[in-house]
């Protein structure tokens, strides 16, 4: 398992920072979503293998709102209680895209030398 | 549209900020309830459920500041919520804010006065056209009388800069310009004054770049000896003639001449000095034999430089023209070299040494105002480390605890550099008024370099003031601090030994400033009680210039002084009158180079005999209490063709006939006359000037009837009683003689002695309040770390009194632990003063740098001072109830 954490003993190592904005852009692509939601959204798609520290999701959130990729709203949840949701800006998606092509480039770049060793 | 988004959210967090916090509160506790509820549903019970929901979240105040801490203007939220902490710190503790802000405001006044003359003398560019260009030329003897301070810069003969400006390339051109004096007399019947006058060439403003406000500049033409033209400089031009602009056309008498006014300089015109009030060409105060000579040193030159030469160039081409001259003329006194000087220099000349002493004095009290500040910042830190403890446990960054702390000193530093700027427009004013020998070229005002340097002098000083407070009291310790007891015994070892080293350092600094105005003070003293060589004491001195144009022959200004001269010795209350052309303690006036006629001639080029010359009546010597040595005094019948005669100085006859008997040899003035002079008398030495060392003088008969094309005269009067009461009536007999004739320099001659010590006077006084100023501050700072140490120590003190110490003891062992900084900085700072009063040993006359008498003073000073601070908290603690102190734990 692998913890996606910002919390740990110092600052966020920009790897690590990076991954977690990437998750909640492609997690927030189809649709918009609440923080509970976007939690157990990657949880699942992970397989439970990506175990986000739930409460580190606020900060990317909030810093990703005041940087224009996401907005957010705040409307009646499922249960009937009011919720901030969040959803992907057109910037947003392009943000998207382009770090979804770094990740593929890193990770194939990762998996390129950890499959010749 | 990305921006647009951000922007939105910028403003947004400005103005709904505090929503956005309860919606963050919202955001995050329905997070936490969902889960919950999620966990029940998977069968934990409440309360289980509650703790793995928090389990899986982290820590919630900690996330909602991480998710605060992204909000745009963050930065700014959290320096206002500093600020607002500090203010309310420091309003609990109205005293301390007061005195910290009074003493940085003193210590930020003091610099930013310094630094704004500092900018407009030395730094400021001068006013003119290309000022970097611009360069003074001097002649520059080879030998070693030519290379004390002062001399080293000779004034140019009119023929030498006539032959720079017209066989050296180096330069674009070279312009010549002279002080001289005129009588100028009303058109109707306006008073007649004395008018600071300046000679320059033609080409003197337009090669300054310096354009007339009306009329024009000289042109080349009127550039000659019989030239009767003028310019008005602003504040003649306002004062005298009222602003009227048709003055330009018209004429005003100089000395008795029309002369044409054909321009007006503008206002911020102002060099050399604003004490000019006419220029007129160079050569109309000039006679054309003068502009012949090649040792009539008088001028000074102002050169701008080629673009593509150098400097060192272009005085090598003048210096070869120097030396070829000085080769020519081996028997005339003809400088070997040229030496160049910055302009900005040459007019700072007399201040940059008392103005740089200055600006170290005051870098000096600000330095142990910050450490005084950060000194009383440590001692808060002290008392409030268990705070500062519980905080960082709680999670708090050491960087903005840090912050905090350095925003009260930021908040001192700024109120202090507010009051202080204020403080500084007063002060520089007044500075600017009293310090007579300021250059005026620039106008002394504050501006906005001025502003910045104050402003960067107010976060360096938060910076040294709070920074080491900040560091030392907090990262280190948490846990000691929060698992020390409640007991005080034996807390914050290291924290006293950073107070006591702060201590020390300031004591040490006080020290060096002490000895530098001690020792400042011992030669202002000294200049104050020099023995000028002549009765000071109710003596009434004052000048007048006789006009060539109504005085044209000697007998006719003969006529005057003996008429003065006999009015005066018969009115009531003057026991006395002494009439000559300069005054001893005066100036300088003029020297000339002699031989002496029985000596053997002097080889060519070696250093000619050189004396200051003076005119003297008969009575001069007896009326001014000059002793007479040998031979004989003036009579009234040294006159006209009776006048071969000359009266040597004492420091004349030692230095020119050692070992024999002058009276009765010859003098033969190359200047003045082309017979030779018999020595009739030797007098006592008198002072040109206090503060310089005595100088061969030469006394000519006034009645000789021979004046050098120089006839300006100082009377001096003895007076019964108070001299200035005497001033109006003598005034009136010489207007009952010549109701056109102007007197100057009205004074007493203790009038004029404190005139030329001034500077010494404004430094010494200056530097000496710094000191007192730092001496309060050390001792502040001695008594509060000395109160400090007892309160921490009370409990031991306690004890120590029920274990049956006696209270004297107790109060040995508090007054030793105050004086131990106090006697370390005493010694460090002697050791530094030893160094740094080689720096000012230039400025201090008849004392010694390493004067044991000021050393010894300012050690037993700062003792006793040391002592005084220390003794009411050491009294305090010998008397403490034992009982009292044990039960405050």
């Amino acid at each position: 398992m692998i913890v996606v954490d910002n919390l740990g003993m110092g600052k966020p190592s920009d790897l690590v920072q990076g991954t977690l904005d990437l998750l909640i852009l492609k997690t927030l692509l189809p649709e918009q979503m609440h923080g509970w939601a976007i939690a157990k959204r990657i949880q699942q798609l992970s397989g439970e293998v990506l175990q986000v520290q739930q409460g580190s999701l606020y900060p990317a959130l909030h810093r990703l709102e005041q940087q224009g990729w996401i907005k957010a709203k705040w409307a009646e949840s499922e249960t009937g209680r009011q919720a901030k949701f969040y959803a992907l800006t057109a910037a947003g998606r392009a943000q998207l895209e382009k770090e979804t092509a770094n990740w593929n480039r890193l990770s194939a770049a990762i998996n390129l030398v950890v499959s010749e060793a | 549209m990305r921006w647009l988004d951000q922007l939105r959210m910028r403003i947004l967090m400005i103005f709904r900020r505090g929503r956005a916090n309860v919606r963050l509160d919202d955001e995050l506790t329905f997070h936490l309830d969902h889960q919950i509820a999620e966990n029940i549903s998977d069968g934990m019970s409440a309360e289980e459920a509650r703790y793995s929901a928090l389990r899986a979240f982290g820590n919630p105040a900690l996330l909602r500041e991480e998710s605060r801490a992204s909000w745009s203007w963050n930065g700014l939220e959290s320096f206002l919520r500093d600020l607002r902490y500090s203010a309310r710190t420091l309003r609990r503790s109205p005293t301390f804010s007061l005195m910290a802000i009074l003493v940085i405001a003193l210590c930020i006044g003091a610099a930013t006065s310094l630094f704004t003359i500092v900018r407009s003398v030395l730094l400021r560019p001068l006013p003119f056209r290309d000022p970097g260009q611009l360069v003074m030329v001097y002649e520059h003897f080879r030998g070693d009388w030519a290379n004390q301070d002062g001399f080293n810069y000779n004034v140019v003969s009119p023929a030498d800069y006539y032959d720079w400006r017209a066989q050296t390339h180096g330069f674009q051109d070279m312009a010549a310009w002279r002080w001289w004096q005129f009588n100028l007399t009303g058109e109707r019947d306006e008073l007649p004054e004395v008018v600071t006058a300046a000679a320059g060439t033609w080409n003197f403003f337009p090669l300054l770049g310096v354009q007339p406000v009306f009329g024009r500049t000289f042109s080349e033409s009127e550039d000659h000896p019989d030239s009767n033209v003028v310019m008005l400089t602003w504040s003649t031009f306002e004062r005298r003639f009222s602003g009227d602009r048709s003055i330009v056309g018209r004429q005003i008498h100089l000395d008795g001449k029309p002369y044409t006014v054909v321009g007006v300089l503008p206002k911020e015109f102002a060099y050399p000095y604003a004490t000019v009030q006419v220029w007129v060409p160079y050569q109309a105060v000039a006679t054309p034999e003068s502009l012949r000579h090649h040792d009539w040193h008088q001028s000074r030159v102002i050169a701008r430089l080629r673009p593509e030469v150098s400097l060192a160039n272009a005085i090598n081409q003048v210096e070869a023209v120097q030396y070829h001259l000085h080769m020519q003329y081996l028997n005339d006194p003809v400088a070997e070299d040229a030496v160049p000087r910055s302009m900005i220099d040459d007019l700072a000349k007399d201040v940059k040494k008392p103005l740089l002493l200055l600006m170290s004095a005051v870098a000096c009290v600000l330095f142990i105002g910050c450490l005084n500040v950060a000194n009383l910042l440590v001692a808060r830190g002290a008392a409030r480390q268990k705070e500062v403890a519980i905080r960082e446990a709680l999670g708090a960054q050491r960087l903005t605890l840090v912050r905090e702390q350095l925003t009260e000193s930021l908040l001192i530093c700024f109120a202090g550099g507010a009051a202080g700027v204020l403080l500084s427009l007063t002060a520089t004013k007044w500075l600017a008024h009293a310090w007579k020998d300021l250059p005026s070229a620039q106008g002394i005002h504050v501006d906005g370099v001025v502003l910045g340097f104050a402003c960067a002098l107010v976060f360096a000083a938060a910076l040294l003031a709070g920074l080491l407070p900040a560091i030392s009291s907090t990262g280190k310790a948490v846990f000691a601090a929060l698992q020390a007891s409640s007991r005080t015994t034996g807390g914050s070892l290291s924290r006293t030994a950073l107070r006591k080293t702060l201590l020390t350092v300031e004591i040490g600094v006080t020290v060096v400033l002490l000895i530098g105005a001690g020792l400042l003070l011992k030669s202002f003293v000294r200049l104050r009680t020099t023995d000028l060589g002549c009765t000071t004491d109710n003596v009434l001195t004052m000048s007048y210039t006789l006009p060539q144009q109504k005085y044209d022959k000697p007998e006719k200004i003969n006529a005057f002084n003996e008429e003065l001269l006999a009015r005066l010795r018969t009115m009531p209350g003057i026991r006395a009158v002494a009439l000559g052309s300069t005054l001893p303690g005066n100036s300088w006036a003029g020297d000339d180079v002699f031989t002496i006629p029985e000596h053997p001639p002097i080889k060519p080029g070696a250093e000619l005999p050189d004396a200051l010359n003076r005119l003297a009546d008969p009575g001069y010597f007896t009326a001014l209490g000059i002793p007479l040595l040998q031979g004989r005094y003036f009579n009234m019948q040294d006159r006209d063709d009776h006048a071969k005669k000359v009266i040597i100085s004492n420091q004349l006859a030692r230095q020119y006939f050692p070992g024999e008997n002058p009276i009765g040899k010859h003098i033969l003035d190359s200047a003045r006359d082309k017979a030779a002079l018999e020595i009739v008398g030797v007098v006592g030495d008198t002072l040109w000037q206090v503060g310089q060392p005595t100088k061969a003088t030469l006394y000519f008969p006034l009645f000789s009837g021979n004046f050098e094309n120089s006839f300006g005269f100082s009377l001096a009067v003895r007076t019964v009683s108070d001299p200035l009461a005497m001033s109006v009536p003598v005034q009136k007999q010489i207007a009952a003689l010549d109701p056109q004739l102007p007197v100057s320099d009205v004074l007493t001659f203790d009038q004029v002695i404190g005139g030329s010590i001034v500077n010494a006077s404004f430094s010494a006084t200056l530097v000496l309040a710094f000191a007192a100023l730092s001496l309060l501050l050390a001792s502040v700072g001695l008594y509060g770390v000395l109160s400090y140490l007892m309160t921490q120590r009370m409990t031991e003190i306690g004890i120590r009194i029920a274990l049956g110490a006696q209270r004297e003891q107790v109060l040995r062992l508090a007054l030793v632990d105050g004086l131990r900084p106090a006697s370390f900085g005493l010694v460090i700072g002697l050791g530094a003063s030893a160094a740094a009063v080689r720096l000012i040993q230039s400025m201090l006359y008849k004392t010694e740098p390493l004067d044991p008498a000021v050393f010894a003073a300012v050690a037993a000073t700062l003792l006793a001072v040391a002592a005084i601070a220390c003794m009411l908290p050491a009294w305090r603690a010998s008397r403490l109830d034992p009982m009292q102190a044990l039960r405050t734990e």
